[in-house]
């Protein structure tokens, strides 16, 4: 692209405040605007599809668990999902709940960690700390299930590698009580506040038609009023059998990502309870057992925090997949940032770059460039600043 | 330089450095600054810039793409810095020695001067390692 005369480029990363994980953007600018952004990936290439390929299938859940460590539920279910597809294998029941508990109670602490940090790119520190400290309980919960409170390794090949005791099924109950009011006083919070809604709405749209166009998934699409869900289109373990709604809004902006969440939020911890709920009478294994898998394909899908998780793997009857293939939900969502920043203010385009969660988390890591005669740009500042506007204006 | 690593010990400031990670010891490190850990009570606090810092946090293994800017940041670094290997990777690689896409020698990259072994490491586990550190900073 031919730059004009007033344009500056801004680059951002590798490392920068709004990523933890090292990330390369390349901005440019005219003025105030932003009139393109170009990405560079492969900081955190690993290998892991070739790695997976020298290891077996149950040595391979433990690896693309590492995949990511806020989807570290997502990547297994959908590995194993995969594997299954092979020989059309079946689930217990028992484990069918097992799963789309843990993977329930991982959207709500992911969406969590999401809102903490949105809130932080904006100057909201209060509802970072709030939300991270309510996030807490959930975390707690993954330890009493699987010992971890992060990486849980709980699924097999044909179920689930630990059962919830039934006597620690009540405490579980009660912290999710703990987590369901936190929650709805958050949401509630984030939901009535004005100066957090004139922040972001109309904030770095994206389109219905960029949405459908760029592969969206995930709540990114589901907030530019595309319903796509895995859960509900191709509902696998028991999301067939607990009641949930698919969250949609049409506005496309950051606003609209948030209201998603907020509330898919809530339909998690219906879910969770449903879950918790059946596990008191469902009874029985939790892992058939599974002595080999046949040579042929398969394809495994789950709806990730983030959106679908897509897994594919072939198989030669040997005990390990000769082709493994993974693509997360980043890989499709990252490009719209080239959709839903240009023409966007430059105060508001970390917020929109942080609002498809791009797997990336936060620190206090400013990226300073120098300007001709603005001295230094600190994008963190930029964004607090527009904040703090706002605040004075709505407040007086 | 003991009278200086004294006086470092009273407040450790710290730079975090993901170095390819899964992300999750990220978290974890995050996680340490609000409510429930809040190590800000102990003078640790997380900076924005390298040059600021007094320890850097590594996180991942090391792969060929950020390795040069690792290095980078880590010659950027006012001395001393001390350098501390969060999670299992930075200590033996977790699973991933079997990628083509590490470097070989990662303590040529950055020498690294504690561990905190744990995939992720438990915030408990990552505050005591800096104690630990203070420690050893004390005499």
């Amino acid at each position: 692209m031919k730059l004009s005369e007033n344009a500056n480029q801004i680059p951002v990363g590798p490392f920068h405040p709004l990523l933890e994980e090292a990330e390369y953007f390349n901005l440019t600018v005219e003025g105030e605007t932003v009139v393109d952004i170009d990405m560079d990936i492969g900081w955190m290439h690993r290998g892991h599809e070739f790695i997976s390929e020298q290891k077996t299938f149950t040595q391979s859940i433990f690896l693309v668990e590492r995949i990511c460590g806020i989807c570290s539920t997502s990547h297994p279910l959908a590995c194993v999902h995969a594997v299954e597809d092979v020989d059309n294998l079946e689930i217990p029941e028992r484990a069918a709940y097992i799963r789309t508990l843990i993977g329930e109670l991982e959207r709500i602490h992911s969406h969590l960690l999401w809102l903490g940090l949105a809130g932080h790119f904006i100057g909201y520190d209060t509802l970072w700390m709030w939300a991270w400290k309510y996030r807490e309980p959930v975390l707690q919960m993954f330890e009493v299930i699987s010992g971890n409170r992060n990486h849980y390794g709980m699924m097999r090949v044909g179920g689930v590698a630990r059962d919830v005791d039934p006597d620690r099924v009540k405490a579980l109950d009660n912290i999710l009580d703990t987590v369901d009011s936190k929650v709805h006083m958050i949401v509630k919070a984030a939901m009535d506040d004005p100066v957090l809604k004139s922040r972001l709405v109309g904030v770095g749209v994206l389109s219905r038609e960029d949405a459908v166009a760029m592969c969206a998934v995930g709540p990114t699409s589901r907030a530019s009023g595309v319903p796509w869900d895995v859960r509900k289109d191709e509902p696998g373990d028991a999301y067939g059998m607990v009641d949930f709604d698919v969250i949609v809004q049409n506005g496309g902006g950051v606003w609209d990502k948030l209201v998603v969440r907020l509330l898919e939020i809530l339909e998690s911890t219906r879910i969770c309870r449903q879950c918790l709920e059946k596990l008191k009478t469902v009874k029985g294994p939790i892992l058939n057992d599974v002595k080999e898998i046949s040579a042929g394909e398969g394809i495994g899908r789950y709806e990730a925090p983030r959106g679908e998780v897509f897994h594919y793997v072939r198989t030669d009857g040997s005990n390990r997949a000769i082709r493994h293939k993974v693509r997360a939900p980043s890989y499709v969502n990252i490009p719209t940032f080239s959709a839903s920043c240009k023409g966007i203010p430059i105060a508001d385009a970390l917020i929109t770059l942080a609002a498809v969660d791009p797997c990336y988390c936060c620190t206090e890591r400013a990226l300073r460039v120098k300007g001709e005669d603005a001295g230094t740009i600190d994008f963190l500042t930029l964004s607090r600043e527009k904040t703090e506007r706002i605040r004075r204006e709505i407040h007086g | 330089m003991g009278w200086y690593n004294k006086r470092l010990a009273k407040s450790i400031w710290v730079f975090h450095v993901s170095a390819s990670p899964c992300n999750n010891c990220d978290i974890e490190i995050l996680d340490l600054l609000t409510p429930k850990y809040d190590i800000e009570r102990f003078g640790i606090r997380l900076v924005g810039s390298v040059r600021h810092a007094d320890v850097l946090l590594l996180s991942g293994v090391i792969n060929q793409k950020v390795a040069p800017k690792v290095r980078k940041l880590y010659e950027q670094a006012p001395r001393p810095i001390f350098v501390v290997g969060i999670g299992t990777c930075p200590s033996g690689g977790c699973c991933f020695n079997d990628s083509y896409n590490l470097t070989p020698k990662r303590e040529d990259i950055i020498p690294i001067d504690l561990y905190i072994p744990g995939c992720p490491p438990k915030p408990e586990a990552m505050i005591a390692g800096v104690a630990k550190l203070v420690e050893v900073l004390n005499g």
